[in-house]
């Protein structure tokens, strides 16, 4: 161990002094690392969320920024993909209560409420188990194309259509909730932008007979 | 409801040391007598809770509000030692019995991660406890906290009990000390995974 | 402070030192996890993989290096009564900017190990070495300590996470044994961490420590 003898002896300000700057420098140091990496960071989410999008709703179209909406007293992130103008599928970010916590899912709802496709964005599932709503391909695969027109949207215990998980009920039950959310906000959304369309209707329609008036 | 779901999910579902991991250094430290766990306990509880406080109200109305989150960790730690450092002085003076019972805890206390684990936790993650998954109100936060120091406590009092008759076994050389209780520790953890889907 | 004199007294055993003892001495001599039993709850809670248990070493001894070296410059400066917190918040600004490093370039591996990235400032481990050795070296010799604990650190975690990883989920770094199915679970779970840790401690003391 070194000839070097250990530290200055403390007074006030030598104290007050040294934990002042050092504080400064570090924050200094931190707040230029901060600037520089912000786009990166931004950059990388964006890319993140772009993709776990894009997994869940048709190619073709153009995505919106993020919007929210709230039913039944809780509130989603949602994003619409658009062809010529029109509403063709929502992505919705749906959160529900799972087995060992919040279970995040991103779900694609076309506009006819059939489901496009589900990815897992966050959750906390028992692992080999409950975990395995990430893995399973067959539980995975039962999403595409879920038509909630045709199929009920609860498990096959439940009396539903929807495969669960073996030995993972209560985190399938959630998975399914999640999605039956995200459909049922896809369709007040969807009966939302035709009730304005009616209204748009009901409008041009008044104009007209506004014309015929005279 | 909500509150019943916070508590028991916070001590048992989501043990903070059997769990989470958190405060694991202190556990296997001082569980060595029930005296020094229970002492111990009683300074997290109280140290937990009044950073968790401190840490919210900090982040909300300074970090947040000036767009500094990234001097989270910084401040956090800062704060966490300050309060500890305070906490020491103030009972030294205010309640000295107090202070001989928690006094030898309180400095380990700085770099004990659960303090600052928790710190962290309850204003970046979001939670649910029944109701749709949002962001921690101060009240949940401070609660939520102080559940989590119990269950802290409850780990460490267990295990204490547990290591006091350990003391008298005749185990094999190798597993002397560390080993064995990293064992106990490990079934005490199965039996708290019995909890996990109640809340 | 208790870990901090625990480790005062390891240090006293390691006065003459060569360059090349100060970077192997991690690997048994003086192993964080399996001998001075420092940093447990990063070992226990990331290791639930070897990849896992390699990105939390490797981050650990990124911030170890640095920390170790600045500390090691700025310590003859500092006066003693303020000494720890200077030097947390060296610390603390190294694991900051690991944090952002990381969000910006592996956001996977930060969303895994996520809570237990910033809990690098309370590491015994770092604080421990810059107390106990870079406070009192030379810059180039707390870099070298810095590199070897950190060694020392990432290889237990390295094989805690491979061990558990092939127990739990019959596979190692992410590639599964073909023709396997789910494997004992339990071990890529919180008990199993403890367990696992618990024996490989054993066969640590009775196989490669033995004296």
């Amino acid at each position: 161990m070194g000839g070097r003898s250990m530290a200055v002896k403390s007074n006030l300000t030598n104290m007050v002094l040294c934990l002042f700057t050092t504080c400064l420098v570090c924050g200094a140091i931190l707040a230029g690392v901060y600037a520089l990496t912000a786009a990166p960071i931004a950059e990388t989410s964006a890319k993140i969320l772009r993709a776990s999008i894009g997994a869940v709703l048709p190619e073709e179209g153009e995505l919106s920024e993020p919007q929210e909406a709230s039913l039944a007293g809780q509130t989603y992130e949602y994003y619409t993909l658009k062809q010529d103008d029109e509403v063709v599928a929502y992505a919705v970010k749906s959160t529900v209560v799972g087995f060992g916590g919040p279970l995040t899912l991103m779900v694609g709802v076309t506009s006819d409420g059939v489901v496009y496709n589900t990815s897992v964005l966050a959750h906390s599932e028992t692992p080999g188990l409950g975990a395995k709503c990430n893995t399973d391909e067959k539980f995975m695969a039962q999403w595409k194309g879920f038509d909630t027109t045709e199929k009920i949207l609860s498990v096959k215990k439940d009396g539903g259509d929807v495969d669960a998980i073996t030995a993972s009920t209560i985190t399938s039950r959630a998975y399914t909730q999640a999605v039956a959310n995200a459909v049922a906000l896809a369709a007040s959304l969807k009966g939302a932008d035709e009730a304005d369309d009616a209204d748009d209707q009901d409008d041009d329609d008044k104009d007209e007979g506004g014309e015929e008036n005279d | 409801m909500e509150i019943l779901l916070i508590i028991v999910s916070a001590i048992f579902v989501n043990n903070i040391v059997l769990a989470q991991f958190l405060g694991i250094c202190p556990y296997l430290g001082v569980s060595n007598k029930l005296s020094t766990a229970t002492g111990m306990s009683l300074a997290v509880c109280f140290v937990i809770t009044l950073a968790t406080l401190v840490t919210y109200l900090l982040n909300k109305y300074l970090l947040v509000a000036f767009g500094l989150e990234f001097l989270q960790t910084i401040a956090f730690i800062l704060v966490i030692a300050a309060l500890v450092q305070m906490v020491e002085i103030v009972l030294k003076k205010v309640s000295p019995s107090l202070y001989q019972a928690l006094g030898i805890f309180l400095p380990l206390i700085t770099t004990n991660c659960a303090v600052l684990g928790v710190a962290i936790n309850v204003v970046t993650k979001e939670f649910t406890f029944g109701l749709p998954s949002h962001m921690l109100g101060l009240g949940e936060a401070v609660l939520y906290a102080f559940a989590t120091s119990l269950g802290y406590g409850v780990a460490m009092v267990l295990f204490a009990g547990l290591r006091e008759h350990l003391a008298l076994c005749d185990v094999p050389k190798a597993f002397k000390g560390v080993p064995i209780a990293l064992v106990t520790v490990g079934i005490l953890a199965m039996a708290f995974m019995g909890f996990s889907g109640i809340a | 402070m208790l870990m901090t004199r625990m480790m005062m007294t390891k240090m006293k055993e390691e006065k003459k030192m060569t360059k090349f003892q100060l970077i192997t001495k991690g690997l048994v001599k003086d192993n964080p996890t399996f001998v001075l039993l420092l940093g447990m709850c990063p070992t226990l809670a990331t290791t639930t993989s070897a990849i896992n248990g390699l990105s939390m070493g490797l981050a650990t001894l990124f911030v170890l290096v640095l920390s170790n070296m600045v500390i090691s410059a700025i310590a003859p400066v500092v006066p003693d009564k303020v000494h720890i917190p200077v030097y947390i918040v060296v610390i603390a600004t190294f694991v900051t900017l690991l944090q952002l490093l990381m969000q910006a370039y592996v956001p996977d591996i930060y969303a895994t190990l996520g809570l237990f990235i910033p809990l690098i400032v309370v590491n015994c481990i770092v604080l421990g070495r810059a107390e106990a050795f870079a406070s009192k070296n030379s810059v180039l010799d707390s870099a070298l300590d810095g590199i070897g604990v950190g060694i020392g650190f990432t290889v237990s975690l390295t094989v805690l996470g491979l061990v558990r990883e092939l127990l739990g989920s019959l596979s190692a770094f992410g590639w599964k044994i073909p023709g396997t199915g789910d494997g004992m679970l339990a071990f890529v779970m919180a008990p199993g961490a403890f367990l696992c840790l618990g024996y490989l401690m054993v066969l640590f003391n009775k196989y490669i420590a033995k004296k």
